[in-house]
């Protein structure tokens, strides 16, 4: 009651309405108030995620019970561990070859880039393997390569050539999952270089055409520099695509035959959910996690650096 | 309007009427295959029929979900009755406080004479942590009609038979035995008995756990009998591309004769094969080593959390009877573990049932009894052996460091 007392005491503050602390932060305080809802969801559901499972690396932990803070030694044992290693390099593998994406894409894109009858249909056509879910390209593919019953092997057989099962040997099968992996990855790189060339300034290709340009050079000196922001997503994209290859690897391998098919992601899987070692598990993640900085830290600084120069 | 409303009311009335008053309980179960879901279903029909107060809950699982859920839901939000597998597996639990002790049950219901084979099993430090509602037999399940064309007259009691058997298949063009090891575990089957055969069920139970190296002598000589299976073109050809269902149409083609597997794949053959399926137990290999069965046993269990335990105890005295014991093992094709049930009349379910009943010792099975990381590691091991037979010294070396990680050195 005393306070309510004290009110007419502040009447002239608000006299002076324009100098609050409010009015003269606006621009700092008001955008923190927007974004607030959203920065509040993100650290609860992905930064501090991250953080926990960072903290969880550092024990031993069987999804239930007890933790037991082991300092460093998950990461001790992860570097003399030959799955880890193997994992590691099928990543690498994954990542140079899946850079085929891109390319293939935009070869596809250029290819489907004319005004033809039905060419709208051919092009839902070439998106459609990015539509169908992950697990059942891995499916038909494993069938695919069957070596018994499988589509390739019947083909194959008349000709009295004996199809290698792909799926069954360890030098063969992270290649047999990246080529399914490439198929819907493609398909998605089209779509984005699809979108870029229907962008290009049509001016300029014709400025270009009367200067004399045309094939390889119109489209390395002018329609490549125009689709710069199609190219950069696509890379992001497959890139990161890459390094969170896991569900090809569960449905074709499960990782095997004996690890040699296994990537980081499916072997902190592996860890977590059928050896009940999150502690173990949480350090592969922790791993891949730093991996994966590297691109989005170079992605962000990308960013950074466009919209300076488009300021 | 007003209708509308009273409606809703009176709904939201029922909805509380029928929450409150029912006596609910709750099943989260890992059932899922076809015939499993069946014996489940019919099972609870007729509790809820003996009972009608009660109403069940069944919430059903995939077999692998089921593993990743019941580390969550045993602890935050605990159904009244879970399905789960006797043995190591359920002791995994039981250490952790989470599993109910029913020991009271088994008390009641005189189940330790009604039950002896599987006390065992369902039992940590002398109390009882669940009751079976059927377990298994493991074998040779073959085509007669490719045997006979191989001239093979009878089935093999003897490593030196056995060995002849393939022999003939092999020259009579047909592979002896079909195996798919994506899935790992069809490979576990054939070192479980190749170890029980060779090493006897003793030091089977001390390798399980952890206190045996697996670079072991005794070790090694169950991989060179395995060897000379593998040496002599038993197994079909990338069996790593094939998982256990996959590597049936073998089978079912004429183009491989065995498999040795469990009886879930009764179901699974096509009507006029499963006509020529016949089934024999894993042959001796050592006449002065017992004869050890795997038996893996599932059961049902109550969760520490519980809220209805009560109505719980009463569906596992239910299950454990004679009568639903012989329904739910016959649609199953397994065996009921209670002693007044009877077996399902299939040549299948009795060869099975006079095997474990001549058995010396049961164990449960590789990747049950045995730490499920060290289960992994072993079972990857395995599968490299079967396809690179000559690297067994470094597959043996890195389950040892696995081994050696979880028990400590020996």
């Amino acid at each position: 009651m005393a306070e309510t007392q004290t009110m007419p005491a502040a009447r002239p503050v608000s006299t002076r309405r324009n100098t609050t602390f409010f009015s003269r932060n606006k621009l700092v305080i008001m955008p923190l108030v927007f974004i607030a809802p959203a920065l509040a969801m993100f650290s609860l559901f992905v930064i501090w995620p991250i953080l926990q499972s960072i903290s969880l690396s550092f024990t031993e932990w069987q999804g239930i019970g007890p933790k037991k803070w082991v300092g460093l030694s998950n990461y001790r044992y992860l570097f003399s561990d030959p799955v880890f290693w193997t994992s590691l390099v099928n990543n690498i593998y994954w990542l140079v070859l899946f850079l085929l994406a891109p390319v293939f894409g935009l070869l596809v894109a250029l290819f489907l880039n004319q005004t033809v009858f039905g060419i709208r249909l051919v092009k839902s056509l070439f998106f459609f393997p990015f539509v169908v879910s992950q697990i059942v390209v891995g499916l038909v593919f494993a069938w695919f390569y069957d070596p018994a019953f499988g589509l390739l092997a019947t083909i194959l057989e008349p000709f009295g050539i004996e199809f290698p099962p792909i799926l069954a040997d360890e030098d063969w099968a992270t290649f047999g999952i990246i080529v399914a992996g490439l198929w819907p990855q493609t398909a998605y790189c089209m779509i984005l270089y699809l979108t870029g060339l229907n962008s290009v300034n049509p001016e300029m290709i014709e400025a270009a055409r009367l200067d004399g340009a045309k094939g390889w050079r119109l489209l390395v000196k002018i329609v490549l520099p125009q689709l710069r922001a199609a190219t950069f997503i696509a890379l992001v994209v497959t890139v990161i695509g890459a390094l969170r290859s896991f569900d090809l690897v569960a449905v074709m391998t499960e990782g095997g035959p004996y690890n040699s098919s296994n990537v980081l992601a499916y072997y902190m899987y592996d860890n977590a959910i059928f050896r009940y070692r999150m502690g173990y598990a949480s350090a592969i993640a922790t791993v891949l996690f730093m991996i994966m900085n590297v691109y989005i830290i170079w992605f962000l600084l990308r960013l950074w650096k466009n919209e300076k120069g488009a300021r | 309007m007003k209708y509308f409303r009273t409606t809703v009311c009176a709904l939201a009335l029922a909805a509380v009427a029928t929450t409150a008053n029912a006596r609910d309980l709750v099943m989260n179960a890992n059932t899922s295959d076809p015939a499993q879901k069946q014996a489940m279903e019919d099972l609870i029909a007729d509790f809820e029929a003996a009972y009608p107060d009660i109403d069940v809950k069944f919430n059903l699982y995939d077999h692998e979900a089921f593993k990743v859920a019941m580390r969550n839901f045993l602890v935050s939000d605990a159904p009244d009755l879970i399905t789960w597998n006797a043995g190591n597996r359920m002791k995994v639990f039981v250490d952790l406080g989470l599993l109910e002790d029913v020991s009271d049950v088994w008390e009641a219901e005189g189940l330790y004479e009604k039950m002896p084979a599987v006390v065992g099993a369902s039992s940590v430090d002398g109390k009882q942590y669940g009751v079976p509602y059927a377990y298994y037999a493991w074998g040779f399940y073959y085509r007669q009609d490719l045997f006979d064309q191989a001239g093979i007259t009878e089935t093999p009691t003897t490593w030196e038979e056995f060995l002849d058997v393939g022999a003939k298949l092999n020259a009579a063009g047909i592979t002896p035995v079909t195996i798919g090891t994506k899935n790992l575990w069809p490979a576990a089957g054939w070192f479980d008995f190749l170890n029980l055969r060779v090493n006897g069920v003793d030091f089977h139970a001390e390798l399980m756990d952890g206190k045996v190296k697996y670079t072991d002598e005794r070790v090694k000589n169950v991989f060179a009998k395995w060897a000379e299976l593998v040496e002599a073109d038993f197994f079909v050809e990338n069996h790593p591309a094939y998982s256990f269902q996959e590597a049936l149409p073998f089978m079912n083609q004429g183009d491989a004769a065995m498999y040795l597997l469990a009886p879930f794949i009764v179901s699974m053959f096509p009507e006029d094969v499963r006509a020529k399926v016949e089934w024999f137990p894993f042959p001796i290999i050592d006449e002065a080593v017992g004869i050890y069965e795997d038996a893996p046993t599932d059961s049902f269990h109550i969760p520490v959390n519980a809220k209805n335990k009560d109505d719980a105890r009463l569906f596992l005295a239910f299950a454990a009877q004679a009568d639903n014991q012989t329904k739910t093992a016959g649609t199953l094709d397994m065996l009921p573990p209670n002693v007044n049930a009877s077996v399902k009349d299939d040549r299948f379910a009795k060869g099975g049932f006079a095997q474990l009943s001549k058995a010396d010792g049961i164990m449960q099975f590789y990747d049950r009894d045995t730490d499920p990381a060290l289960a992994k590691v072993g079972m990857q091991g395995f599968q490299e052996f079967l396809q690179n037979p000559d690297r067994i010294d470094q597959i043996l070396e890195r389950i040892e460091a696995e081994r050696a990680r979880i028990y400590g050195p020996l």
